[in-house]
This record gives C-alpha cells, sequence and structure tokens, in this order.
C-alpha cells in the first residue's frame, strides 16, 4: 500500500511535467489543426536553456535556491519563447494552404534541426546535475517502506499549479485568450472580424513554447539528466497525453498528462521498466483508433 | 428510384435535415433547392453515404430491380455498388493528376478487377490490356462531350475554373452511374458556361442517367428540371413540378424571407 | 531597401536570442562535472551570417516582384536531361566494381541500399500521400527475420529473402490496418511510435534477439550455391572459378546483388504507377474525399501502398543483415527513418531519379567529403580538418533536418518536380 503510495506521488509529479508540454501541443493543434512535431523539441531546448542558467547563476554566486530557479525559469522561458516564435515565422506561416503533407514534413524537419543542433552546440554527452533540492517529507511508513514527498516534488508540482493558474487566467479572462479561442474556432470568421490571425497563431507558438521550457526546468530539476534525445520521448508521450484528454482541450491536456504519469510510473513498478515506454506508446495508438476525441474532447465533422 | 424516408440529420442538439421524405423518379432530373442553410448539402452527403443520418432510411432502386439501402452502406460502396455518383460544391479534382488521369482514376473498380487484383498486371499478364482499352475509350467518349479532348494530358488543376466542373461532372460519369448527384454544379460559372452545363445534364439525362441536384439558385434550376423539392430549416416545404413549385406560397415566403434577412445582414 | 534593413536587423535580435544562450554557452562535461564554457566567436559568425543572408533574401524577393511559379521550364529542361541522365548513371552503377576499389564498392552498396529504401518509401509518402515516419521498423523487421530465420533454422539469403519481404508485408498489414483510417498527422506520429516500439521491444526481447548484442554471424549469401569462403576448397566460388579467393569478390557481388534489389524496386514502382493501383495511390495522395466518392476503397487502397512498401524495407533490411553479417538493435533508430525520408522528400516526392540522386549526394556526396576531408587532414597534419571529418555525421542530420524545411517552403513538391503521365490517349483511329 505504502508503495503504490509512493508511485501515485511520483506518478502525479511526472504527469504534471507532461501535462504542461501537453498543452503547447493541443493549442497549437486547436488553432491550426496540426501536429507541432517541434514541440518536444523545445521542451528539450528548454531543459538545457535551464541548465546553462543555473550553471550561469552558480558561477555569478548566487545561492539562494528560490531565487535561482525563478531567474532560470523566467530565462528558460523567455528564450524558449523565442524559439517557438522562430519555429512557427520559419517552418509552419509560410506553408499555410500548401499541399497537405507540406506542413507536416516541414514540422518533422524542425524537429530534426532542433534534436542536432543541441547536439552540435552543446555536445552529445548526457549531462548530469547535482541535485538542487534534497530531502523532503517523510509521510507514512509500512509494510518496512518508507513513504516520501520530496521538496523536490513539492517545488515541482506548485511551480506547475501557479504557471497553470497564470495560463488558466491567460486564455479565459485576457483579450488575447479572446482571440486564441475565437481563432480556435474558425480561423477565416475570425480574420475577417478584425482579430490579427497571424498574430494569434504567433503568440499560441510563444505560449506553448514558454510552457514546455518550465515543463524542461521541472524535469531537469526531477531527473537531474538531460541530453539532445529526451524532447523525442517526452514529446510523443506528451501527445499521446493531449490525445487522451482529448486533443483541443486544455483542461485535457493537463489530465491527460496526469494519467499518462501515472500509468508510466505504475507500469514501471509493477510491470517491467524497460517496457514504460512502450506502454506509453501503445496507449496513443490504442486512443488514436478506439477514442479519437479522447476523455474531454469535441467530435468533429468533417465538411465536405 | 431513390426514396428517401424520415430522413434526419442531428449535429449536436442542431437538426439540420428534420424528418425529410421525397422521391426521385427513373429518368427525370430532380432538384432540391433552398436557402442556404437550409440541410440541402446535408441531405446530400446523407445519400452519398458522407455522412451517416441520426434517423430515416434512403432506397435506391435500380432499373433491374435490386434495391439498395444507402444509409447502412460505407461510403465507398454507394459509389462502387449502389453506382450512385457525385460532384462536391468546392470542386474535387485530382489536381496534379492529368485530365484523362481523373477519368482513368474514376474507373479505378473496373479496370482494378481486369488487373487481377493489381498482382498479374505487374507482369504483364492478365486481360489488363483490353480493359485498359476500354477505359480509354470511355474517357475519350466524355473527353468530347465536354469539350476537353485537346487538353487531355495537361494537369486538372491548370483547367479554367468551368472546364474543371464539366470534368468533375465527366469523371462522375466515368463510374457508370444510375443516379448522378450535383452540389451546386452552376455556381460560378458565367451565364454561356451556365447554358453548355444545362446541355451537358440534358444529354446525360437523357443517356438514361437519374440526376439529383442541389441548387442554391431557383432560376438554374426551373429551366431543367423535371421535378423540384424545396427545403428550409431542414425541412421540406414544397415537392411537385417547377411550375407548380413556382407558385406555391410557401416557397414564395421562404425565398422573400430570405432576402430580408440578406438585407438584414447587409445593413 | 530601408525595409529590408530592418528586417534583417529584427531577424539578427531574434538569431542573438537563439543563439546566444545555446551557442555562446556550452555545458560541458569535465571531472568536475558540468562546467560552463564561452563561444562568443560561434554565436558572432551565426548572428552575422543570419543578417547578411536575411539582407540578400529580403532585397532579391523585393526586386523579383512575383512570388515564383512552379517553373514548368525548368521541369521540362529536368526531364528532358532525366533522359540521358537515367542510362548514364546506369551505367556507371554498373562499371562502378572495375574501378576495383573495395571503398568505392562498399559506398556504392550504401547508397545503393539507400536508394532502395527510398523507392520503397516513396511509395507509400510520394505517391499515396502517406506519411510514415516509421519505416525503419520494417527494414528491421526485414534484417531480424533473415537473421533468425538463418539462426534458428539454418536458410540460406536467398530463401529467406522472400520470406523477409513477407514478414515486413505482414508487419505493414498489421500497423496499417488499424492505423490508415487516422488522419494524416496522426498516421506520422503513431508510425513514429510504431518504430520506437519496434526498437525497444528488439532491445528488451533478448530471449529472442538477443538484445543489445544483436546477432552477428548472419550467413553471407550464395551465388546459385556458391560461396565466398575464404577457402578456396569445393564448394565456393574460388573454387569452382579455379581463382583465388579474395574478400573484394564477395564485396563486389553484394554490390551486383543490392543493384538488382534496387532496379527491381524502381521497375515494379513505374509498373505499378501506370496501373490502376498505383493511379488510385497518386488519386488518393490528391485528394482522399474525391476518392470516396468514385468508390475506391480508400483504407484497402492505402493498405495495398502501406504493405508494398515495407516490402521493399523488408528487402533491403535482409540484405542489410547479410551484407553487415550482424545485426543490433542500433541500426534501426528514427535517424534512419529520417534520413530516407529527407531522401525521398530532397528528390521530389514521387520522382524515381530524384530519389537516387538525392541518396547519391546525401549519403555519397557526405562521405566522399568526409573522406576528402580527412585526407587533408592527414597530409597537412591539420586538427581543423581532422575535427570537421570527425563533425561531419553530426551535422548530418542537422542539414537534412534543414533541407527539410527549406525545400517544403520553397518548394513543396521537391527540388525536382514534374512528373510524367501514366497514360495519354492513343491517336484517334
Amino acid at each position: 500500500m505504502a508503495y503504490a503510495l509512493q508511485q501515485l506521488i511520483n506518478g502525479l509529479t511526472l504527469g504534471m511535467i507532461y501535462g504542461l508540454i501537453a498543452v503547447g501541443y493541443t493549442m497549437v493543434y486547436g488553432i491550426i489543426g496540426m501536429i507541432n512535431f517541434a514541440h518536444g523539441d523545445i521542451f528539450m531546448i528548454g531543459a538545457f536553456l535551464s541548465l546553462i542558467a543555473l550553471l550561469g547563476l552558480s558561477a555569478l554566486g548566487i545561492s539562494s535556491v528560490p531565487l535561482a530557479l525563478a531567474l532560470t525559469l523566467i530565462f528558460a522561458a523567455g528564450i524558449a519563447a523565442i524559439y517557438g516564435w522562430s519555429v512557427e515565422r520559419i517552418a509552419y506561416r509560410p506553408l499555410r494552404g500548401s499541399f497537405r503533407l507540406a506542413p507536416l514534413i516541414s514540422a518533422i524537419g524542425m524537429s530534426i534541426t532542433l534534436q542536432n543542433f543541441a547536439q552540435v552546440s552543446q555536445g552529445a554527452r548526457v549531462k548530469p546535475m547535482e541535485p538542487l533540492i534534497s530531502g523532503g517529507l517523510l509521510l507514512t511508513e509500512g509494510d518496512g517502506f518508507a513513504v516520501q514527498l520530496s521538496w523536490m516534488q513539492i517545488a515541482i508540482v506548485v511551480t506547475t499549479l501557479i504557471v497553470l493558474a497564470i495560463f488558466t487566467w491567460l486564455v479565459t479572462k485576457t483579450p488575447l485568450g479572446r482571440s486564441m479561442r475565437a481563432c480556435e474556432q474558425d480561423l477565416k470568421m475570425a480574420g475577417l472580424l478584425g482579430i490579427d490571425t497571424d498574430k494569434t497563431i504567433s503568440l499560441t507558438f510563444v505560449i506553448g513554447a514558454a510552457l514546455a521550457a518550465v515543463a524542461g526546468l521541472m524535469f531537469l530539476l526531477y531527473y537531474g539528466v538531460i541530453d539532445f534525445y529526451i524532447g523525442f520521448i517526452a514529446g510523443v508521450k506528451a501527445f499521446t497525453a493531449a490525445v487522451l484528454g482529448g486533443i483541443g482541450s486544455l483542461p485535457g491536456a493537463v489530465l491527460g498528462g496526469l494519467l499518462i504519469g501515472l500509468i508510466e510510473v505504475f507500469w514501471s513498478a509493477y510491470f517491467s521498466v524497460e517496457y514504460k515506454d512502450v506502454a506509453a506508446f501503445s496507449i496513443l495508438i490504442v486512443a488514436l483508433i478506439f477514442m479519437p476525441t479522447g476523455l474531454l474532447g469535441r467530435t468533429e465533422v468533417e465538411k465536405v | 428510384m431513390l426514396k428517401v424516408s424520415n430522413l434526419t440529420m442531428r449535429f449536436g442538439g442542431l437538426k439540420a435535415v428534420d424528418d425529410l421524405s421525397f422521391e426521385a423518379r427513373a429518368g427525370d432530373i430532380t432538384a432540391v433547392i433552398g436557402p442556404n442553410g437550409a440541410g440541402k448539402t446535408t441531405a446530400f452527403n446523407c445519400i452519398t453515404g458522407f455522412y451517416r443520418p441520426t434517423e430515416g432510411s434512403i432506397a435506391l432502386t435500380h432499373p433491374d430491380g435490386a434495391t439498395f439501402a444507402l444509409a447502412r452502406m460505407p461510403g465507398h460502396r454507394i459509389a462502387a455498388r449502389a453506382k450512385v455518383a457525385r460532384t462536391f460544391q468546392n470542386i474535387r479534382l485530382f489536381a496534379g493528376m492529368t485530365v484523362l488521369e481523373n477519368l482513368l482514376v474514376a474507373q479505378h473498380n473496373t479496370l482494378m478487377r481486369a488487373t487481377g487484383f493489381g498482382v498479374l498486371a505487374v507482369f504483364g499478364l492478365g486481360r489488363y490490356r483490353s480493359a485498359e482499352a476500354a477505359g480509354l475509350d470511355k474517357a475519350r467518349f466524355w473527353l468530347d462531350a465536354i469539350g476537353l479532348t485537346e487538353r487531355a494530358n495537361d494537369p486538372a488543376g491548370s483547367l479554367p475554373y468551368g472546364a474543371q466542373r464539366r470534368l468533375e461532372i465527366a469523371r462522375a460519369m466515368c463510374i457508370d452511374p444510375v443516379m448522378l448527384c450535383l452540389d451546386e454544379p452552376a455556381a460560378g460559372l458565367n451565364p454561356r458556361e451556365s447554358e453548355e452545363l444545362n446541355q451537358l445534364l440534358l444529354r446525360i439525362r437523357d443517356g438514361g442517367c437519374s440526376l439529383l441536384l442541389i441548387e442554391h439558385d431557383m432560376g438554374v434550376v426551373m429551366r431543367i428540371s423535371d421535378h423540384i423539392v424545396v427545403l428550409d430549416h431542414g425541412k421540406k416545404i414544397s415537392d411537385g413540378t417547377p411550375a407548380a413549385v413556382r407558385a406555391d406560397p410557401a416557397v414564395i415566403a421562404a425565398y422573400l424571407g430570405e432576402a430580408d434577412d440578406d438585407e438584414a445582414d447587409a445593413a | 531597401m530601408n525595409l529590408a534593413l530592418r528586417d534583417a536587423f529584427l531577424s539578427a535580435a531574434a538569431a542573438l536570442g537563439l543563439f546566444l544562450p545555446m551557442v555562446g554557452f556550452v555545458a560541458t562535461n569535465t571531472d568536475q562535472g558540468l562546467v560552463l564554457t564561452y563561444r562568443p566567436i560561434a554565436v558572432a559568425v551565426l548572428v552575422a551570417m543570419v543578417f547578411v543572408g536575411r539582407l540578400i533574401a529580403v532585397s532579391w524577393r523585393g526586386r523579383s516582384a512575383r512570388p515564383q511559379q512552379p517553373n514548368a521550364e525548368l521541369a521540362a529542361r529536368f526531364a528532358a536531361a532525366g533522359k540521358y541522365l537515367t542510362p548514364l548513371l546506369l551505367v556507371m552503377a554498373l562499371l562502378l566494381p572495375l574501378s576495383g576499389s573495395r571503398y568505392y564498392v562498399d559506398l556504392g552498396t550504401l547508397v545503393l541500399t539507400y536508394i532502395m529504401l527510398g523507392w520503397g518509401l516513396n511509395i507509400v509518402v510520394g505517391l499515396a500521400g502517406l506519411l510514415d515516419l516509421g519505416y525503419v521498423a520494417f527494414y528491421a523487421v526485414g534484417a531480424y527475420s533473415y537473421a533468425l530465420l538463418a539462426e534458428s533454422f539454418g536458410l540460406g539469403f536467398w530463401t529467406c529473402l522472400p520470406l523477409a519481404g513477407i514478414l515486413a508485408a505482414f508487419a505493414g498489414l498489421l500497423l496499417g490496418f488499424p492505423v490508415l483510417r487516422l488522419r494524416g498527422d496522426y498516421l506520422a506520429i503513431v508510425t513514429l511510435a510504431f518504430g520506437e516500439i519496434i526498437r525497444v521491444v528488439l532491445i528488451n526481447w533478448v530471449s529472442l534477439t538477443h538484445g543489445p548484442n544483436g546477432i552477428s554471424g548472419v550467413p553471407r549469401p550464395t551465388l546459385f550455391g556458391l560461396s565466398f569462403s575464404m577457402d578456396g576448397g569445393e564448394g565456393t566460388v574460388a573454387g569452382f572459378f579455379d581463382i583465388e579467393p579474395e574478400t573484394i569478390q564477395r564485396v563486389v557481388f553484394l554490390y551486383y546483388v543490392i543493384f538488382g534489389l534496387a532496379l527491381l524496386t524502381n521497375w515494379v514502382t513505374l509498373r505499378l504507377r501506370r496501373l490502376p493501383l498505383g493511379r488510385a495511390w497518386e488519386a488518393l495522395r490528391e485528394d482522399e474525399v474525391a476518392c470516396r466518392s468514385l468508390g475506391i476503397d480508400v483504407t484497402n487502397t492505402k493498405l495495398t501502398a502501406f504493405a508494398i512498401g515495407a516490402m521493399f524495407g523488408g528487402f533491403a533490411g535482409a540484405f542489410f543483415a547479410t551484407r553487415q553479417a550482424f545485426v543490433s538493435p542500433e541500426s534501426f533508430t528514427f535517424i534512419e527513418s529520417a534520413t530516407v525520408l529527407a531522401i525521398v522528400v530532397l528528390g521530389g516526392l514521387g520522382s524515381q531519379l530524384g530519389v537516387a540522386l538525392a541518396a547519391l549526394a546525401m549519403v555519397g556526396g557526405l562521405e566522399l567529403l568526409r573522406e576528402l576531408l580527412t585526407e587533408i587532414a592527414e597530409q597537412m597534419g591539420s586538427p581543423i580538418f581532422a575535427g570537421l571529418a570527425g563533425e561531419l555525421p553530426t551535422y548530418r542530420m542537422l542539414i537534412f533536418g534543414i533541407a527539410l524545411v527549406v525545400v517544403m517552403v520553397l518548394r513543396p513538391r521537391g527540388l525536382v518536380s514534374g512528373r510524367t503521365p501514366t497514360a495519354t490517349l492513343p491517336a484517334r483511329a
């Protein structure tokens, strides 16, 4: 029981990270109806940016952990936003209205580019980092197993919740959010009504990338090790989360992320660690085939 | 020929088509008309298998007596077995392929059978050669009919708009349909092209194929239709010969009402 | 001009934001853990390149007012050139082993393997318009099929070749049946996931695949039952023809095997294109809804493209296994799928000659460049060139990625577009 409780805690923490990435997939999908294949790689870039910022801050002698984390978060999110903006500007915008496969292939190309860019610029070796925060709360002890809620996990969950709260406020309460939702409903109509759709789409990528960078920082803190390849696997898993939750639905993305996190952790704990990625990927295939609208998604009617 | 009974199509809470029943007789040009948003295209998509109706049945009887329940058939079978062909409101040609190839793709099922399902013909066996010659003949017949023989080897996407419309009709005819369904065939045509189209449609009807067409504009259909069904807000409001429909007060009200809406929108 | 300057400054500013943190600072692995090192010059060079590049691009575009039309003249000229280029390439490929250089024959074999994979994937992506990001999975199925059949049942290459193709096609059907109903981008990510699943299974199903260690001792192919064994005795090629046994004989033989397999792929594709099935694939790429309205069974048609493409991947996989005499999961990563996809896309989605040229340039050309750099480094003793040569494979994927984006943005139908019609009207009788 204690063991299961520990897995539940771990799964929810991991799920938060996936949820943050999934929000970016689902936002872009909602607005321009395509999978942003490069999104997982933006997450990876975000993790590298966080690593560089943390190293830089410690070189500058900043020893306060909360301050370092806050500065890193702002830095990584800000720079990743430039990445998100550039990706849309370079690889997607010129292809709106081009033939069907073009944006997909361009997106794949962008993903390969970012991944290898990170490899070329930062090297192929894995980057291990000293844990920033150690220790935690001992919750209960049972069957000779201590259930621990680490400070790190608390930090991750709290930060994620704060970021998601800001994000929710942004999409529901601000004019920007209103334009985004209008574009999601009907891009052409929104344009006719005087919404700058190009700008709205750009901002969608920017926000998605910033959230992915936050997820990158969390990933770095949680695992303490990153490499240029993490974006690929985490990207597919987060996309699975978005599909599972119902693509286009923002609460669905977070819900899906939590589910995928839980499934992955419990699968590793009770079945096999080796096949944990297979489990997540199989869920993707099964979800797409049997419930393509996901848990909270809308059914789409094909226009003929 | 075609019997639509109690057809209802719901999208979420919205009833796009509401308890629609009508018949189209063999050898007729039947037109479904109505103001924008009356549910014409939805009804049409149900008949041609692109939507599965929420309720109701659609029965098609072939001249040889075979009957098909269209509401329960998968989309491609409606064209392949029940021989119902269709065109689209926004033309859907294979733009990158040539005009001729468009017409050959339409004969896919016939030609495919002749290839021994693709395997034998790779090695040059089978009776594919003669089947292909027959396919080319049929394509040439329709190219002549629509006056595009000269442009057979040009990409379909490079044709002018009116020619694309005619090609789409010819392509639909290449499946040898018993019923041809046209979704606003006259949209965007100039008066001369529109007249050419009317001649083509009459010729197709005289060739033994029944036609079902959707039109937004009443003027176009009055001249060539044998039978008109008028929809408004998903419901049938009138059904009869062009003359009868024209005199029906309900139809006049619906169209005048729409005109008022247009003015209100413009204001 | 002012506008161009402004645009270039903005782009340079964005580039500074992109490159300053990621290129200017490197988290370097050292014995004391990660340490930041700095590369200010690299950042300056990159930003300057973006500035100049953008300036040139904008002012050039400003001068040629109209956006470029698909250049029909260029396509026609290319088609004309193709008439001579194709036989020339064929003859060159046929005569390559006469060079007697093991290096060139090996490289030629590698290039031909990629050409074959490219042609196989071209059926799926170029003709049928289905974006398959897990093509390497079928390559792996073919390779492991042969390796396992040879290991467990002692079957030879020529028996296993068709079996490997059939098994790969079967894998294609198995995956395709449920997923080909999905929209294009869903299909892409599902095939991506499938490729990863196959790889992870190959690594972890140790009892069958020997896991990460792979399977070694995969038998070499025989020439009508004659082996290329070095002992030169009875039943070997050298013994039969009474010549000195040399490794190059086997290398050349392998070269001709893949040459034949690639030509087979090409021939089948060209045949199919002119048949209803191939035409239906292309129609599917153009408009799926219209296909349905014409009574074409969309799912089955996609399935055949998927299975036939997978089959050629399987053939190539079996060849790969016999050439290396060794298979391991490491050879079947997403990078392979991406490489083949890049070849197909750069070749012009559907163009057979284009795929061959793209493979020649992207695989052969880059390898020759690496060789050249290594040689210069050796002769001059220059560490810079040695470093460049060492880094080239890393840069290769970066180049592929950028090329995919650039080609899609500038010429979505590929660098070499222009397709030959699959049928023409005979003259009127």
